[in-house]
């Protein structure tokens, strides 16, 4: 089976030039293919028209690496909850659809080209603090510390984030508190996490506040299109965390 | 040029002490005077780059995508192995290491695999160390399972999502050090070129993808962990920016290749379903534990699957094959990959396929619904279930799956030693991107393993080996052979964006993928094989007449990026086909039609082929010189697999 669809793709040279929305027509698509792939189709178009082809970012193609965030039709990761731009398919789209694509827009993701946005504030806020602090060498026997399933699957719950920035570019705020409040959960519930609990946590939302993310005020949309259904119970952990380490 | 692995004197299990301890150190305060690249974050590169910079040394790190976390290992589902012998069911280093050996096909060396599994337990301390949220039970210890086809449980699993979790580990690592200033941190940078001086490898040549600057780097050594080549055959299982760029350029600069035939299929892909797919996606093996494999005996009936005219469920019981159980009847559905794997396109060959370009066969879960109920089914696989219904529309709690064989890994890669240095003195390489470990074929949750180990462990100790070697004065890039290199990257972009024909890199990327698929696939021959390397030879040249790319090379520029890509592929598939005709004998993944058992199983041919192929590149267009590493197996007897 196959469908038309009209694209309406958000095209910006670099940074510094201003972009722009334009719009393509793509017809009898086979609704088998992916959303990434309709893209691909388009861009073979293009650059056998002599044209530049729209940049994206995509690479596992699976869901899992975290590097495509398409914002589509208003949502980060489109409609559809639980997945990633990437596990899109045309058969959840509508013959005859408009579909808009718009990068993730966010004053601390600066567009790099096109559908590309930087994203390396992510990263800072995991240099200042993301980690526990064990040298390779010294690790005691991985049985020596006995964690109940409840916390270790509560742990995997929060550090299955793929860091891929829906919850800010979705965020009306622009705000990273799920993405960083994941992280500290993760590394908080856990009792190898303990002796840089408090310092871990001040540094991290230190950094995130330096990164031009703006505030949380409770709106749960980052919840709503987090790909990977991080609740927004670990940003309530946070806040606690962060104020019991100013305080203590 | 001769070989030397540097396997240390001594019993199997002290081997790896003698090495350590007859190995020169670098004194704690001179670490600093030395400088490392890394190329690469997968576990291999992130674990690496992160030890290394513990102990001192000043580390840049390089990896092409936007963040370290998103290397292609993140994808990893399954698992990792480690000899543990938590769950008390008789695993041992000993098991773990024979093991490896003999799903290797006896095609890897005995010091290698058993190191890796002596430092496997280690491994699991580390990542817990780290806070990798590792399966538990309820008692709090952790838990494990079993994993394609081992008898004991020694594999250590986070959900589905393994890979990730070591991952963000090694990353979390890495991180701290950037933090600490020990690690210069280079995102969306791809390596292009080596550079030598002297013979040794002093540094590598790198575009900027965001600005197109190409910079060199100077160190006293350089580590390549760039992981596997299966995009050679452009459909793979392996994230769409997995390449062989860097180690086939090491490899024109004199690094070896050993096994370059060597590559694993995983039965249990989702079909291509057109012509517009770019990669394919792996169903949990696990799946092979309920599911029923089968085709129908009649090509009519294939024929009206394949055209929709009928469903599968019309297809009586007596019109189906379930060919793995009639085949194997011992192993049935559970049969090893490569097995499950070439009899899967043997019926498809055989005009018994039941997808629309006839490469698919049916897994089928109705019987295990019955015998068990569609709740356990929905526990053990709900989420793979969900997964295969958003991407094929069709609901396996109802009708069966489709399913069929992809490229999944690479065992062959850089030839390196015992220390995992390659034949470029100063050249390290690591992970799936060196060909170490896994002989002919690589057993499941054990890459995961092996990156790991060649990166918090052996790297740190042996590198030190070599910097001891070297004097202390700083390595810079003002030595000519930089420029050199660079200007060599300089013109070849300025070749790709000059050509102006008419087809697009992914375009000619795809007839290699089919070349490769057909003729050096999960089937060869010696006519297959010729006929692939004449292919591949003339694609070639229709690269060079008729690329084309668009864009800019000052600004992020996808095209040209994988313009180079597929330059690279399309000189490492050749060499792939040659080393394929070369073993004329069939052993792990790689399958030769000659050579097979009167009822058709893969046949070795130890007295021939029981070494290492490693090949030397001797210009453009020049055969490549092939160097035997024999390998000795003094701790094991060579056997052969049977699943009758
Ligand atoms: C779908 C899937 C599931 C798997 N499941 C399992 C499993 O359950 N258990 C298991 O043990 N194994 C599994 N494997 C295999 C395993 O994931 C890989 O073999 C392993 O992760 C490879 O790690 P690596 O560090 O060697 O390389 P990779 O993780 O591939 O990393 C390569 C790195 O090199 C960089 N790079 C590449 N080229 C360049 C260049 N030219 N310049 C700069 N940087 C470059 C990339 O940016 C990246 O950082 C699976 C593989 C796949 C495809
Ligand atoms: S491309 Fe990896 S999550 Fe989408």
């Amino acid at each position: 089976m196959t469908i038309n669809v009209k694209l309406k793709i958000w095209r910006q040279k670099n940074a510094q030039t201003k972009g722009k929305f334009e719009t393509y027509v793509m017809e009898n698509i086979n609704i088998h293919l992916s959303f990434l792939e309709l893209l691909d189709e388009l861009n073979e178009k293009l650059i056998k028209n002599d044209e530049i082809p729209i940049s994206f970012s995509h690479d596992c193609r699976e869901g899992i690496c975290g590097t495509c965030g398409l914002f589509i039709n208003g949502r980060a990761h489109g409609h559809l909850r639980g997945v990633t731009t990437c596990q899109l398919h045309m058969q959840m789209f509508k013959d005859g659809e408009t579909i808009v694509i718009e990068p993730w827009r966010a004053r601390a993701f600066p567009v790099i080209k096109d559908l590309v946005v930087d994203r390396s504030a992510l990263d800072k806020i995991i240099q200042a603090g993301g980690y526990m602090s064990a040298n390779v060498g010294g690790a005691a026997d991985a049985d020596a510390i006995f964690i109940t399933k409840g916390i270790a699957d509560n742990a995997f719950a929060a550090a299955k984030c793929i860091g891929c920035g829906a919850c800010v570019a979705t965020c009306k705020n622009a705000s990273a508190m799920l993405f960083t409040a994941a992280k500290v959960s993760h590394l908080a519930i856990l009792p190898q996490g303990q002796c840089e609990r408090m310092r871990r946590v001040r540094k991290m939302v230190d950094e995130m506040d330096r990164n031009s993310f703006g505030n949380c005020t409770n709106t749960y949309a980052c919840e709503m299109d987090c790909p990977k259904n991080i609740s927004i119970a670990h940003i309530a952990r946070m806040n606690r965390e962060y104020l019991r380490s100013v305080l203590t | 040029m001769k070989l030397d692995s540097k396997i240390p004197k001594g019993n199997l299990s002290e081997k790896w002490d003698n090495r350590k301890f007859e190995m020169r150190l670098v004194n704690p305060a001179n670490k600093r005077k030395f400088d490392i690249i890394v190329v690469g974050t997968g576990l291999a590169g992130s674990s690496a780059a992160a030890s290394l910079a513990e102990l001192g040394y000043n580390v840049k790190s390089f990896c092409f995508q936007d963040s370290a976390r998103r290397a292609h290992s993140i994808a990893a589902q399954g698992g990792i192995n480690a000899a543990k012998n938590y769950q008390n069911d008789g695993d041992s280093v000993f098991r773990l290491f024979y093991d490896t050996i003999k799903g290797g096909d006896y095609r890897a060396r005995e010091a290698n695999v058993y190191r890796l599994a002596q430092l496997s337990g280690g491994i699991i301390d580390q990542c817990v160390a780290q806070g990798v949220p590792f399966a538990r039970d309820y008692g709090g210890l952790l838990d494990n399972r079993s994993f394609g086809g081992a008898q004991v449980s020694r594999t250590f699993y986070a959900q589905g999502e393994t890979g990730q979790q070591l991952l963000l580990g090694a990353y979390a690592a890495l991180s701290r050090q950037i933090h600490l200033g020990k690690i210069e941190y280079f995102p969306y940078h791809e390596m292009l070129e080596l550079v030598l001086i002297n013979g040794h490898a002093k540094g590598i040549v790198t575009r900027n993808l965001i600005t197109g600057e190409i910079k060199t780097h100077a160190a006293h050594a350089v580590i390549i962990a760039t992981g596997g080549y299966s995009n050679v055959f452009f459909l793979s299982s392996n994230a769409m920016g997995s390449n062989a760029s860097a180690v086939w350029r090491a490899h024109k600069k004199g690094a070896l290749f050993a096994n370059p035939c060597f590559t694993q299929v995983h039965p249990t892909c989702i079909p291509q379903m057109g012509d517009h797919q770019a990669k394919l996606t792996l169903m949990s093996e696990s799946l092979r534990n309920d599911g029923r494999i089968w085709v129908p005996k009649s090509k009519e009936t294939a024929k009206k699957l394949r055209e929709e005219k009928i469903k599968p469920a019309d297809v009586p019981e007596d019109e189906r094959d379930y060919y793995l159980e009639r085949k194997y009847p011992s192993f049935g559905n559970l049969v090893p990959r490569d097995v499950a794997s070439r009899a899967a396109k043997e019926m498809c060959d055989q005009g018994l396929g039941i997808t629309k370009n006839g490469n698919g066969v049916y897994l089928d879960f109705e019987e295990a619904i019955g015998r068990l109920g569609i709740d356990v089914i929905k526990s053990r696989y709900g989420n793979l279930f969900h997964m295969y219904e958003l991407l094929m529309g069709d609901n396996p709690y109802k009708t069966p799956m489709k399913i069929f064989p992809a490229l999944h890994y690479t065992m062959g890669g850089l030839w390196v030693d015992y220390d995992l240095m390659t034949t470029i003195p100063g050249l390290f390489c690591l992970g799936e991107a060196n060909f170490s470990d896994h002989g002919a074929n690589r057993l499941g949750a054990s890459a995961l393993m092996q990156g790991l180990a060649d990166g918090y462990f052996i790297i740190p100790s042996t590198i030190g080996n070599y910097l001891a070697s070297l004097g202390f004065e700083k390595v810079n890039a003002d030595h000519p052979n930089f420029e050199k290199e660079k200007q060599k990257v300089l013109k070849q972009i300025e070749k790709f964006m000059s050509i102006n024909g008419k087809s697009t890199p992914d375009e000619i990327h795809r007839e290699l993928g089919k070349i490769m698929w057909n003729h050096v696939g999960i089937a060869r021959s010696e006519n297959g094989l010729k006929e692939a390397i004449k292919q591949i030879q003339s694609l070639r040249k229709i690269f060079y007449k008729d690329l084309k790319v668009t864009g800019e090379t000052n600004n992020l520029n996808e095209t040209l990026e994988k313009a180079g890509r597929v330059a690279d592929f399309l000189e490492l598939a050749e060499l792939m086909a040659m080393d394929a005709l070369n073993r004329k004998e069939s052993c792990g993944g790689h399958f030769r039609v000659e050579s097979q058992s009167k009822e058709g199983e893969a046949a070795r041919n130890d007295k021939m082929f029981t070494y290492v192929a490693a090949w030397e590149y001797a210009g453009e267009n020049k055969k490549p010189k092939l160097h035997k590493e024999k390998l000795t197996y003094e701790n094991v007897t060579m056997t052969t697999r049977s699943y009758k």
